[in-house]
């Protein structure tokens, strides 16, 4: 949910409304912001499941550090959403457990890395 | 890897690396400050109540009025501020490795400083790892810098002044905190925190722990039980809350990797988050020209981080010839004035008494070695 009014913050800092797909779904987001944040203000709240037991997690430190939040974002695997930022038409995939390790549109390789 | 160079390297663009830029950029040093995050300030903008302390240490202005002012300073005592910028190592011959717009970097500088900050303390119990159960500082960021609200019904742990002032602050932002849980027989922060919530009608239960979250892939329940005076569950004590959202503000802990590869020594001081670098009043640790700053010596406040900054930056200043011994001095002993001011009274006798025993234990440190 966000945020409309507040009693002492003035303008956000996000202005532009584009477009984020959430497994394929259209969601309203912010260029710039967080893609963790976007996602919360759908009510997204499950980012990956774990490896082993394929238990749910979602946002904790919100600062790069914990690796909760790692999704699938534009192809790429294991990137940490609270701290990778928005761009028109970013692709976004709920990651399960370690994510396959095959190639990014960009060509890469991530298992021979 | 392209080899680049500047006389002071300081990695981390928060309270106390900007501070730190600031003094060893207007006095004249070459200096370059790296960040991972897009955008400088580190944690102060999302800190949007009013700082305590002496008009010195600007009480009564909000956090993220400081970190603006602190960036205007940083901006125009010329020093360089590198954001996105990650620094993954420090190599035994002092060289930094920096990973920036996808290219590697090696970073050599005469003087280090290291202001990489804490993060927060995790607290497990069952249901801890469920979506909806998150820092404090976590839920502070989404309301405060993002702008999203990261639930309806919001139980917080912890009543230090994060967990108070987050409390408040969720409030503020439009969610209800339905009660705030301590473990602590007494209320940890500032009375004024305290009551600001409780006016609003939380309830606070001092001497209670969470015994256990659960629901349907996220939050949806809670379970607290009081403790008793040995820290034991006291069983018919236990109430449920239906919450959406768990915020932990059990403490920080200071990010020190950068200092342990750099040989720094150490010691466990369990008041400021576990084990932080030894550093002398300048600080700089036991490696010759590596200095730290902020919350990685010891989880304190922004104010005295700001002050800690203040001290490394003109401490490798003068190092570096950039300022007399008179003007140095003078600079130094007001600095530590105003630490001392920040470390006395109630609150600050145990960071005060926490810093000299990091102190002496350095002093100790330099006895052996000679």
């Amino acid at each position: 949910m966000r945020i409309t009014e507040h009693p002492i913050l003035d303008e956000p800092l996000y202005q532009k409304k584009v477009t984020l797909y959430y497994n394929g779904q259209p969601i309203e987001a912010y260029e710039g912001e967080p893609i963790a944040s976007a996602l919360m203000a759908a009510g997204i709240r499950v980012m990956r499941t774990t490896a082993k037991f394929h238990e749910p997690r979602g946002i904790f430190c919100a600062i790069g550090r914990c690796t909760d939040c790692m999704m699938i974002v534009d192809g790429v695997p294991n990137t940490r959403t609270c701290v990778t930022f928005v761009r028109d038409g970013m692709r976004v995939e709920k990651q399960e457990g370690l994510a396959s390790l095959k190639t990014d549109e960009r060509g890469m390789d991530y298992a021979k890395n | 890897m392209q080899k680049i160079s500047t006389e002071i390297a300081i990695v981390g663009a928060g309270s106390a690396g900007l501070c730190a830029a600031y003094q060893a950029a207007s006095a004249g040093a070459d200096v370059l400050v790296i960040d991972e995050n897009a955008l400088p300030g580190g944690q102060l903008f999302k800190q949007i109540h009013k700082f305590f302390g002496s008009r010195e240490h600007q009480a009564g202005v909000r956090g993220f009025e400081i970190g603006r002012q602190l960036l205007d300073r940083v901006e125009t005592s010329g020093s360089k501020v590198l954001m996105d910028s990650l620094v993954y190592g420090l190599l035994p011959d002092k060289s930094i490795g920096v990973i920036s717009q996808d290219k590697n970097y090696s970073l050599k500088a005469k003087k280090i400083i290291i202001a990489t900050g804490a993060k927060e303390n995790y607290m497990a119990f069952p249901g801890s790892t469920l979506p909806g159960v998150m820092g404090a500082g976590a839920a502070q960021t989404m309301i405060n810098v993002n702008r999203v609200l990261p639930g309806k019904r919001v139980l917080m742990v912890g009543s230090g002044n994060v967990g108070l002032i987050v409390s408040y602050q969720l409030m503020q932002a439009g969610a209800e905190v339905v009660a705030l849980v301590e473990g602590a027989p007494t209320i940890g922060g500032y009375g004024v925190h305290a009551g600001k919530i409780r006016r609003a009608g939380v309830p606070i239960f001092v001497g209670h722990t969470v015994q256990k979250v659960w629901g349907d892939g996220e939050v949806e329940h809670v379970q607290i039980v009081a403790l008793d005076d040995k820290w034991q569950e006291v069983p018919g004590t236990e109430r449920v809350f239906d919450i959406d959202t768990l915020c932990l503000a059990v403490g920080l802990n200071p990010m020190t990797e950068l200092v342990w590869m750099a040989g720094c020594k150490f010691a466990y001081i369990p008041s400021f988050g576990g084990h932080v670098p030894l550093h002398n009043e300048d600080m700089e640790t036991t490696v010759e020209g590596i200095y730290v700053a902020g919350d990685v010596t010891g989880v304190e406040e922004a104010s005295s981080a700001m002050e800690e900054g203040n001290m490394a930056g003109v401490a490798a200043a003068h190092a570096l010839g950039y300022l007399t011994d008179a003007q140095a001095a003078e600079r130094k002993a007001e600095i530590r004035q105003r630490l001392g001011t920040l470390r006395s009274g109630m609150f600050g006798a145990k960071r005060k008494a926490a810093k000299e025993q990091q102190l002496d234990a350095m002093q100790d440190c330099q006895k052996a070695a000679v």
